[in-house]
């Protein structure tokens, strides 16, 4: 026996296993295999993370602070993760009580999102033993002051809306009693505090007008960023479900995805329109036809997302679980890609260097997500997170 | 007035304890090793340093307060609040910031405008060793017309505008030049405005979204939960209310 096994024989036992246990084919080794191989790769980056400081894993400089850790494992990890406040706002604010069962599988990911975030930041930030300063070290004047604050919070109210699910698990319903009595506050809380710090991060940018490239920065980064993690958060969620249903042999529930799907072809269709509308009112649409790469990695992006928008509003697509799956991950990568220009692609120009990823910087992100995947599998194995009990 | 001696460089790296050689001279780039250096543009000579915005935008997007503007003009920076977030690096304009990228408990490093010296009535390391006067320090309005001295009595010789006196702001370092700015580096496509106001822009209205969007949501979850609240009242225990 394990010691795995043996703390699993601990716990009480539930009257129906949560789903049922993925079989040993040779995929399952694979992935296991590859588990264990980015694991071993992180780790090692881990290593010289703390032996040799930022300079020894990564190629930042001082003329480009930023690269893919803040670039990608926070911009579009928590923009990724934003299904759940949306889900949450549309089953418990709007009383759309057909999406009740992907709630917790939403705010599963979300608050696993957050704290990879979290886990991310400890890689990244100079000092990571001083990252709760800004707790008491105040400057309301600073978007990044006002993105830790949120951040906290909002991870408290994301564990806060996780935890029936282990609180059922151990069948403690005093303590779930309590809890749905702050649940109406903690819910819009939980929305306000999203919509903050979703926008607060395209907020980030405002104050380098010189810096980005003109087709993206925009005093309306705040809204995009906002619209566009929405969009994120439902592609998200369709993209977990098609591979939750796989993996753990579900049957994959349609009649809501089709409805996320429309939700989602309309959050895109009003982020196209805000983002082309945009680029109009700032008079810099004939950048459009500048033979530069910020060119063709603007389009890049907009036909990642053009693409889905229009097919989604087809039935037929909608309809067609894999034509479905297809759409949502078009939009994941649209949405990536548009938040890595931002941060990485567009901001090249202005700081007059080129920057590449060190392999170490991948590997520490490849092994963040890869972790991501590992908790939210062993969570769905354990806890009852595809079948809330009413 | 510049003669490209080095003088300055060389002071900055005494008051700092950095080392300065040859090697370093040459580099010509702000670096964690070197908070000042002259550049150099076919021939003409200007220096970079920390600009010291009079409304710093490194100031503004710090999340703990670690950058300060003093009332004497310097803005300086305290290690042990920082927590190495580097949006200041991003943020300010003219690029100044710079970081102990092989150092283990890394800090930001930039000029402090001898903050400690200027605070006991000395003028800085680098005015203090310029041979020339190229350099000077003291008040900002005497700088001001000191400038305006410099570019009356050799008209030929200095490209009539001050760098500094408006960009972003205003600036506590001010820069002549014999050329137009961009020929020796500077940009000059900044705006007037300070930028804190940029973000100001939008993080002001933070408590509106709060407000209204409290407001609306409860109203929002009030609305659509009533339909079961009526259910309640009229079919007796039909139906459990959720939570």
């Amino acid at each position: 026996m394990t010691t795995a096994e043996r703390l699993q024989s601990l716990l009480p036992r539930l009257a129906d296993p949560p789903v049922s246990r993925p079989a040993r084919t040779p995929a399952w080794y694979f992935w296991r295999l590859m588990f264990a191989l980015l694991m071993a790769a992180g780790a090692y980056a881990t290593y010289v993370r703390i032996t040799s400081g930022l300079g020894g894993v990564t190629n930042l400089s001082d003329r480009f602070p930023w690269g893919i850790w803040v670039g990608f494992d926070v911009l579009c990890g928590v923009g990724l993760a934003a299904g759940g406040f949306t889900l949450v706002a549309a089953v418990h604010i709007f009383n759309l009580e057909r999406y009740k069962p992907i709630v917790r599988p939403a705010v599963l990911t979300a608050f696993l999102g957050y704290l990879l975030v979290v886990v991310a930041l400890l890689f990244d930030l100079g000092r990571p033993w001083n990252i709760w300063h800004p707790l008491i070290m105040w400057n309301p004047r600073s978007v990044m002051f006002e993105v830790a604050w949120c951040v906290t919070l909002y991870s408290t109210v994301l564990a806060l809306e996780f935890v029936p699910a282990v609180l059922e698990r151990f069948q403690m319903k005093r303590t779930l009693a309590w809890l749905r009595l702050i649940s109406v506050p903690l819910v819009i809380g939980g929305v306000i505090l999203s919509t903050l710090h979703q926008s607060s991060l395209g907020s980030l940018f405002l104050i380098v007008p010189r810096k980005l490239y003109p087709l993206w920065y925009s005093p309306m980064l705040p809204v995009m960023f906002f619209v566009s993690a929405v969009c994120a958060g439902l592609a998200m969620t369709i993209f977990e479900s098609w591979h939750s249903s796989r993996a753990f042999g579900r049957q994959l529930e349609m009649p809501l995805l089709n409805g996320m799907a429309r939700l989602l072809a309309v959050f895109m269709a009003v982020f196209l329109t805000i983002r082309f509308l945009d680029l109009l009112h700032r008079d810099v649409l004939g950048l459009l036809l500048v033979n530069r790469t910020e060119t063709w990695l603007f389009w890049l992006e907009c036909v990642l997302m053009i693409v889905p928008t229009v097919l989604l509003f087809s039935r037929r697509v909608r309809h067609n679980p894999t034509a479905l799956y297809f759409m949502a991950l078009m939009v994941l990568f649209g949405f990536i890609a548009n938040r890595l220009n931002i941060s990485i692609t567009g901001m090249e120009a202005g700081s007059g260097v080129h920057y590449i990823p060190r392999w170490t910087e991948v590997a520490i992100t490849l092994a963040i997500c890869a972790a991501g995947f590992a908790v939210f599998r062993w969570a769905v194995l354990n806890l009852p997170v595809f079948q809330e009990k009413e | 007035m510049c003669i490209g001696c080095r003088a300055c460089e060389q002071s900055c790296a005494l008051r700092w304890n950095l080392p300065w050689n040859e090697t370093i001279a040459a580099e010509e780039r702000l670096s964690s090793h070197k908070l000042t250096t002259i550049t150099t543009h076919d021939g003409v000579y200007s220096r970079r340093l920390c600009m010291h915005c009079a409304e710093p935008t490194c100031v503004s997007v710090c999340p703990v307060g670690a950058l300060q503007k003093t009332s004497l003009g310097p803005v300086v920076y305290d290690a042990d609040k920082c927590m190495g977030c580097r949006y200041c690096m991003t943020a300010c304009p003219f690029q100044v910031p710079v970081y102990e990228w092989a150092n283990r408990i890394p800090r930001v490093r930039k000029c402090d405008m001898c903050y400690g010296r200027q605070s006991a009535g000395k003028p800085t390391a680098c005015a203090e060793g310029c041979p020339t006067g190229a350099t000077t320090c003291g008040d900002r309005d005497a700088l001001i017309a000191e400038a305006h001295r410099r570019m009356a009595a050799n008209p030929g010789g200095y490209y009539q505008c001050i760098y500094g006196l408006k960009e972003v702001g205003g600036t506590s370092v001010l820069i002549l030049s014999a050329v137009p700015f961009e020929q020796i580096g500077l940009r000059t496509d900044l705006p007037n405005q300070p930028l804190p106001g940029l973000t100001w822009a939008a993080l002001s209205h933070v408590p509106d979204v709060v407000s209204v969007g409290s407001v609306l949501l409860g109203g929002v979850w009030w609305i659509t939960h009533r339909r079961e609240e009526v259910a309640r009242a009229e079919g007796g225990p039909k139906k459990e209310p959720k939570s």
